[in-house]
This record gives structure tokens, sequence and C-alpha cells, in this order.
């Protein structure tokens, strides 16, 4: 056995792996909370839906698909100052979660987008035509309707975040990601890179096995 | 109960609806019938404004429909209960949420809400099914969901969007009856579109017709569906009775004698008239079609027959003494 992981620090491993679990577990629970609000606006002001806002559907879809497109590696570097002053610092952890959210906040939101326009159109319409406000119709219809859809966003989003959170490794976050590069690539450190890869695709498994289970026992279709 | 003055709608740059005044009474069941695209959809959503006229004015109950702001608009619509074709129940919820939505919406207290569920399943006939989702339920059943959901709030108006045409015949009639009994028992106003004359002949006291947008034939449902002027209104009703135009045309051509069709209402329906005058007047008659069937609740039968020998017109002035309607058939 020592033969094999003859350059695993395990007890390194495990604070990289728990490093990794606070960067996911902070970040997925900021992009939510600010991409939930943010898709939902993007369906809102768009073409012939409840608040039709041309312009301000035109803005936001400009500035989800800028951060979008911005290559996550470019988003690290560029958001530097910005985490300094959010945060104190740029390193470590805490340091790894703005860039995190903005960069997976406008996905998920697009993600939320999409998953409100599946909600049958009948349904809102129904809605209005029993007198509910835009309000009602967001929190009674539209949310829970779309739940199944809103949690495999969230799932997908998750996973994205994992990789996101090893190439934060790249600039100084820790975790997983961290160790994979500078003791397996930079070092050779094979057995290293083995371990947390496999890490990660156990951890990407039980999210994406919990996101199918959760999405399973909400749809009533 | 419900004005149309003028009412009209353009969808860019092209005319939906023309201007139309149309009058709908308090507790009658009134029908628009139309193929799709006609404008019947645009009408009826234009009751409680869920299409917006680019014209005219509707009135409900008086108020200005038209002219509301939103929370004016947003009350007026608890006054209006809607169905529709795919009956649009919300999959998360269960069959006694959905029917609590509008109350919930409306900030009725638990309690009251649960009773008032609970009677309106009841009243519709799938208590039963109170914990069961949509999904779990057939077409029938999730349309009385829906029904039982529109009179929650125990609204005046009644709009049903095509409300049986995802429906099999069988249970059309049962929904068709219980619209009917909410009719009787509720006062309900209820005002129907449909592309089926049937549903029309079944429920409805009035109908208008709509073709590409216009009005073109209202009135009485007997009326309109025993003696259409409309040719869109004829081919509507030849669509419900089953019969070819073309293969009834050829029919007539081949008869011989005078071939007019005469038409029954209520008892007259069952007597035997036709032998009598036979009879009396000395004339052959050749039957070329018939049928018997209602209208609502009222009896009529339609027979086309062709007249030969003896005395005929006295035979015609026979049957318009008894109260038949006699047209000559070209």
């Amino acid at each position: 056995m020592d033969g094999w992981f003859a350059n695993v620090d395990w007890a390194e491993i495990g604070q990289a792996s728990l490093d990794t679990l606070i960067m996911l577990g902070g970040s997925l629970v900021a992009s939510i909370a600010l991409g939930l609000p943010l898709g939902v606006l993007l369906f809102l002001t768009g073409k012939r839906q409840l608040l039709e806002q041309s312009v301000v559907y035109a803005i936001l879809s400009f500035v989800v698909n800028v951060l979008r497109s911005l290559p996550f590696i470019i988003l690290l570097i560029v958001m530097i100052p910005f985490t300094v002053v959010l945060v104190g610092t740029s390193l470590g952890v805490a340091g790894a979660i703005p860039p995190l959210v903005v960069g997976t906040a406008p996905f998920f939101a697009r993600l939320v987008e999409n998953a409100l326009r599946e909600v049958d159109r009948g349904v809102i319409e129904a809605s209005q035509a029993m007198g509910a406000s835009t309000r009602q119709i967001v929190f009674g219809v539209l949310l829970p309707e779309a739940m199944p859809g809103l949690i495999a966003g969230a799932t997908v989003t998750a996973i994205a975040l994992v990789s996101y959170t090893a190439m934060a490794g790249v600039i100084g976050a820790g975790g997983l990601g961290d160790l994979a590069v500078r003791f397996g690539y930079q070092r050779f450190q094979t057995d290293v890179m083995v371990v947390t890869v496999v890490l990660l695709l156990v951890l990407v498994q039980l999210l994406q096995m919990f996101g199918d289970r959760l999405v399973a026992r909400l749809s009533r279709r | 109960m419900i004005e149309f003055q003028g009412v009209y709608k353009d969808y860019a740059g092209t005319r939906a609806l023309h201007p139309l005044d149309l009058s709908i009474e308090r507790g009658e069941v009134f029908g628009v019938i139309g193929r799709s695209g006609a404008g019947k959809s645009t009408l009826l959503r234009s009751i409680n404004r869920i299409e917006r006229p680019s014209g005219g004015r509707v009135r409900v109950g008086g108020a200005d429909v038209t002219a509301l702001d939103d929370e004016g608009l947003r009350t007026l619509r608890r006054r209006i209960g809607m169905i529709f074709q795919h009956f649009n129940l919300l999959a998360s919820k269960t069959v006694a949420q959905n029917v609590a939505f509008p109350l919930r919406l409306a900030g009725q207290p638990r309690a009251a809400i649960a009773a008032r569920v609970r009677e309106l399943l009841e009243r519709v006939g799938i208590a039963a099914h109170a914990d069961k989702y949509p999904a779990q339920l057939s077409g029938g059943q999730k349309q009385r969901v829906g029904i039982a959901r529109a009179l929650a709030s125990a609204p005046e108006v009644l709009l049903c969007d095509e409300a049986t045409s995802a429906l099999d015949p069988e249970t059309t009639a049962s929904v068709l009856n219980l619209l009917g009994e909410l009719n009787r028992e509720l006062k309900l106003t209820i005002v129907l579109i449909t592309h089926e004359m049937d549903v029309i002949r079944r429920v409805c006291d009035r109908v208008a017709v709509l073709d590409a947008g216009h009005l073109v034939e209202s009135g009485s449902v007997a009326d309109v569906f025993l003696h259409p002027r409309h040719e869109t209104t004829r081919r509507f009703v030849l669509e419900a009775e089953h019969v070819d135009d073309r293969e009834r045309r050829a029919d007539l051509a081949r008869a011989h004698g005078r071939v007019v069709r005469l038409t029954f209402r209520g008892e007259a329906t069952y007597a035997p008239l036709l032998g009598r005058v036979a009879r009396a007047s000395g004339v052959d008659y050749n039957i070329l079609a018939g049928r018997i069937d209602r209208i609502k609740d009222t009896p009529y039968g339609q027979l086309t027959i062709a007249l030969s020998g003896g005395d005929v017109e006295t035979a015609l002035r026979a049957f318009a003494d008894a109260g038949v309607h006699v047209e000559e058939v070209a």
C-alpha cells in the first residue's frame, strides 16, 4: 500500500477535501441566492412574459453572456482586486468564493430561466384568470411548478463548481485541485494526482445521484 | 351581464376580431362557435382581459373591464371563473391544493378553505381523489378539478375555453351535463367557445357564430341550428348531423315531386302528423332524410320529404297550421 501511495500525505488530502467542500458549499449557496432572482427576472422580462421589458432583458442577458463567455481562469485573475476589497484576501478558500460565484451565478440564472420557460403557459394564464398578482404567480406557480427543473439546474451548477474549485486551486485557493496541480502535475507525483482525481470524481457522482433522486421525488408528471 | 360594444382586436397589423356588439344575459349559457383562428378565443379572453381588446368596451355586471386598473382587474377576475381545453392544473399540487389555490390567493383563512374545498370536490364528484396529483387523473376528472377550482371563489360567470375539446364523447356529455346543472342550480352565467355544434346544441341557450373575425350570425340555438342563414353556420350544422353536403344534394336531386324540409319543435315532434296530412290531402310522401333530437331540453324533428300527387298545397298549409316550419328545398 505504502509503495503505491508513497507521496500521499493523507492529512493534507483530508484538509484539501474539506477546503473543496467548503468552497463548493459556500459558492453554491451564494450562486443560487444570486442566480435564482436573476433567472426569475430574466424570465419575467423576456418576450411575451408577465413583465415584458425588452431593454431590461437585453441588458441582463448581455451581462450574463459576458460573464459566461469569459474563461474562468481569466475571471479568477480579473476578479483579484475586487475579491480583496470584498473578503480581504484573494487567497485561500475565502478568496476563491467571489470569483466562483461570479462565474456560476449567471450560468445558474440561465438554467433557471430555461426551467421557468418549461412551465406550461396555460397554467400561468389560469392563475392570471384567478386574479393572481405577478408576485403570487412567481412564488405560488412558477417556482413550485419548475422545482424539478430548478433542482436539476442546481445539480449541474454544483458539478460545474467542482471543476471550477479545482481551477481556483491554481491561484492559491487550496483544495483538491490545488494538490493535484502542485504535487501531481508540477512534481510528477502521479499517486497524488490519482487520489485527488478519484475524490473529485466521487464528489461529482454523489452530487449527481443526490440531485437525480431529489428531482425524481419532486416530479409529479 | 356581459356586454361587448364595438370590441375589436388587431395582432401585428392584421385584424383578428372585427368590431362587434354582443350582449350576454345573466343566467344564460351562451355559446360562441367558430373554426380555429376565427377569433373566439380572443373574444372570450377579452371578458376577463387576459387579452386586451385593441378598441371598444367590454362590460361585466356594469363594470367597464377595459378601464380597470390592476387591482380592480384582479378583483373582477375573482368573480369570473375560467376552465380550459387542457385543464391547466398545477402539476406540483394535489387536487385539493389546486382547488384551494384561488382561495389562498384571495387570502382566506385555512379552516374556511378546507371546508370549501371539500364542498366543491363533492359538488363535482371527485371527493375521492382529493389527495391525488393531476397526472394520476383521467381527462374528465381533470376537467372536474378545473371546474371545482373555477367555482371556488363563487363566481357569477364561468368562461369555458374549448372545455370539452380534449375529451372523449362520453366524458364530454358528462362534463356538459355538469355545466348545465351548475347553470341551473347556481344561476351561473356561462360563456363557452367551441368548434363543435353538438356542444352548442346540448347546453347553450343562445349562440354566436364567428367566421374569420366577423360575427356572422347570432340568436337562440334553436333558430340558428334549425334554420342557419350563413354558409359557415350551415356547415357547422351539417357537421353536427354527420351529413355530407354533396351526397345529400345528389340524393335530393334524384327525388321526384316537391321536396320540402319540415321542422317540428317541442311536442309537435311526437304527433303523428305526416300520415294524417297525407290521408287528408291525398299526397304521397317519400322520406329522404330525417332526424329527431334535442336542443338543450327541447325535442325537435327535421324531415326532408318529397311530395307528389294529390293536393300538395293543401298538405303544405296543413303542416304550417300544425305549427310545423315548412321550407322548400331546391
